[in-house]
């Protein structure tokens, strides 16, 4: 009997866990940058975008949104990578584990870091600057399935990138130049609705504007969806984008992933 | 077991190409078949094309040309069950470097979970002498109990077969022989083991069969003892005489010196007889002086 590609891909993702926990750097790092950005962005901006709306809310649904690029996306196809140049797919390969079992382990550390990570962004949000949290259960079950489906969107474009840098010490230097554009355009420091009109256009075609959008939706007031591109949160055009992205992720990652650079 | 044969491979062809030298054949026709519960030694010096021979028959390789069949399957052509096969070998690669925040035994029970019918991690851990390292985390291992890890990772699954590229590179003499009783003790609970080496000595010691591997053609195939037709070749002797050095080969070096000890009447003078060593005749085959 094959042990099941789900059941292993829960252990995957158990032991991933564990030793990104054990990383002192990357834990650390991963929950205090958005902590760190909120504190400058809130200290620099005081003042409100609309009543009732300060930067600081406005730029915590940003900051929620590029976390899970940062986390998953990013994360993922710098360290895919390295993994590839440490050896740690080739044993994987020579072993009954299926890739599939290898995304999952790769999403459910991808999921866990972005709930203490969004935890300690909201925390911290709130006891400092008067971060007010979604209010309705609507808006936390919204907020939930964001995170989840935000997670796996991710997760799956980090591992289909991961077969473009060509090794590890190259990685960051491909990637992370692409997340900085994207949130650049995607309205995470900057009000969305206030940029050039090409720009926005082009961020569209990515997950990033939409789980922004997605994340004001929740925190913000309803009154602000007057003020997006939209005049609406457009909660369904988002769901689909994500979905979207996921299912041809999905394909491009089973037909890319390289197990090693040979 | 119907088919006795583990591993089957015939005309064998892997050609690389590089912009700088053009193609160049890394496997140039390689023929040999591997008993089950035989360990057979690939030796040859480096890049003589031995790791790229094992990583066909792993799976990990296409190749240019040949028939292979490992465990009565293709490698290359494994299709949707190639997790079935994997179940049933076991793979130790030459020089990884992964898991290093997880412990030795954290890493093995994990890796047990992959293999529909594993060994008990416990039991692994103690058959290849890291009992007292279990809890230590990877990258606080020596080179050495790293190795023993990575073949703890290989037979976890109880394999049919074992695959082990260069186990032993960079390891000091003791701890080389407590890896050769390791690999021993799988053999004889019934695992075929194939390895590569470029250590004459290891082949000798473990081998029951040795192919020696030149350039990406085989040599020779044959047991360590008959390498090279060392049993049967002839012995030199050699001595002094009118003050120049004599030297004549004979299959019959014995019958030689007693004449030699007629003519002198007693001691010859710098007298020697000499069977070329194992690793003469292999620096020989390996086209050394």
């Amino acid at each position: 009997m094959r042990p099941g590609i789900i059941k292993v891909g829960f252990l995957r993702g158990g032991l991933e866990i564990k030793q990104f926990m054990r990383q002192r750097e990357s834990v650390v790092f991963t929950l205090l940058f958005p902590v760190m950005l909120l504190f400058i962005f809130g200290s620099v901006f005081k003042g409100d975008l609309a009543p009732g709306v300060t930067f600081s809310q406005y730029f915590v649904a940003g900051m929620i949104a590029s976390g899970l690029v940062n986390t998953g996306f990013q994360q993922l196809a710098i360290m895919i990578p390295i993994e590839r140049d440490f050896g740690t797919l080739k044993r994987l390969r020579g072993t009954p584990v299926s890739p599939i079992s290898y995304f999952i382990g790769k999403a459910i550390l991808v999921f866990v870091a972005m709930v203490v990570q969004v935890g300690a962004l909201m925390g911290f949000g709130a006891a400092l600057f008067g971060l007010d949290l979604p209010n309705t259960t609507e808006r936390w079950i919204r907020f939930g399935w964001l995170i989840l489906l935000g997670s796996i969107c991710s997760t799956i474009l980090g591992i289909a990138f991961s077969a473009v840098p060509k090794n590890g010490r190259g990685a960051s230097a491909v990637v992370s130049p692409i997340v900085i554009i994207l949130q650049f355009f995607s309205g995470v420091f900057f009000v969305f609705s206030t940029l050039p009109q090409w720009m926005q256009q082009f961020a569209a075609l990515f997950p990033l504007k939409w789980l922004t959008q997605g994340m004001r939706s929740v925190f913000l007031p309803e009154s602000f969806a007057a003020e997006e591109v939209a005049k609406s949160w457009e909660i369904p055009q988002i769901a689909i984008i994500l979905i979207i992205w996921t299912v041809v992720g999905t394909f491009l990652a089973l037909k890319t992933f390289k197990w090693s650079d040979k | 077991m119907a088919n006795e044969l583990a591993i089957s491979v015939s005309g064998l062809k892997k050609t690389y190409t590089s912009k700088a030298n053009g193609p160049k054949d890394a496997v140039a026709g390689i023929d040999l078949e591997v008993s089950r519960g035989e360990i057979f030694a690939i030796l040859g010096p480096n890049g003589a094309g031995k790791t790229t021979t094992v990583e066909i028959l792993e799976g990990y390789r296409d190749r240019d040309g040949g028939e292979v069949k490992v465990l009565g399957q293709d490698p290359a052509k494994l299709g949707k069950d190639s997790w079935a096969w994997r179940n049933r070998i076991g793979i130790v690669l030459q020089s990884t470097n992964d898991a290093q925040d997880l412990s030795v035994s954290e890493t093995v029970k994990h890796f047990a979970n992959y293999y529909s019918n594993p060994r008990d991690p416990e039991s692994v851990i103690r058959d290849v002498g890291l009992d007292e390292k279990r809890e230590a985390r990877i990258n606080t291992l020596s080179g050495g109990q790293r190795r023993r890890l990575d073949v703890a990772l290989g037979i976890i699954g109880n394999p049919e077969i074992l695959f082990l590229d260069e186990p032993t590179t960079g390891f000091d003499p003791e701890a080389r022989r407590a890896f050769w009783d390791l690999i021993r003790n799988l053999r004889d609970e019934g695992t075929t083991i194939l390895l590569t080496t470029h250590y004459l000595d290891e082949a000798e010691a473990l081998a029951d069969r040795v192919a020696v591997i030149v350039d990406g053609k085989i040599v020779e195939i044959s047991t360590p003892e008959n390498l090279g037709g060392r049993n049967t070749a002839k012995a030199r002797v050699s001595w002094l005489e009118n003050g120049q050095k004599q030297e004549i080969e004979s299959d019959f070096p014995a019958a030689e010196v007693t004449k030699l000890v007629a003519k002198f009447g007693g001691e010859v003078p710098e007298l020697t007889v000499i069977r070329p060593s194992l690793e003469d005749i292999y620096l020989k085959m390996i086209g050394q002086p």
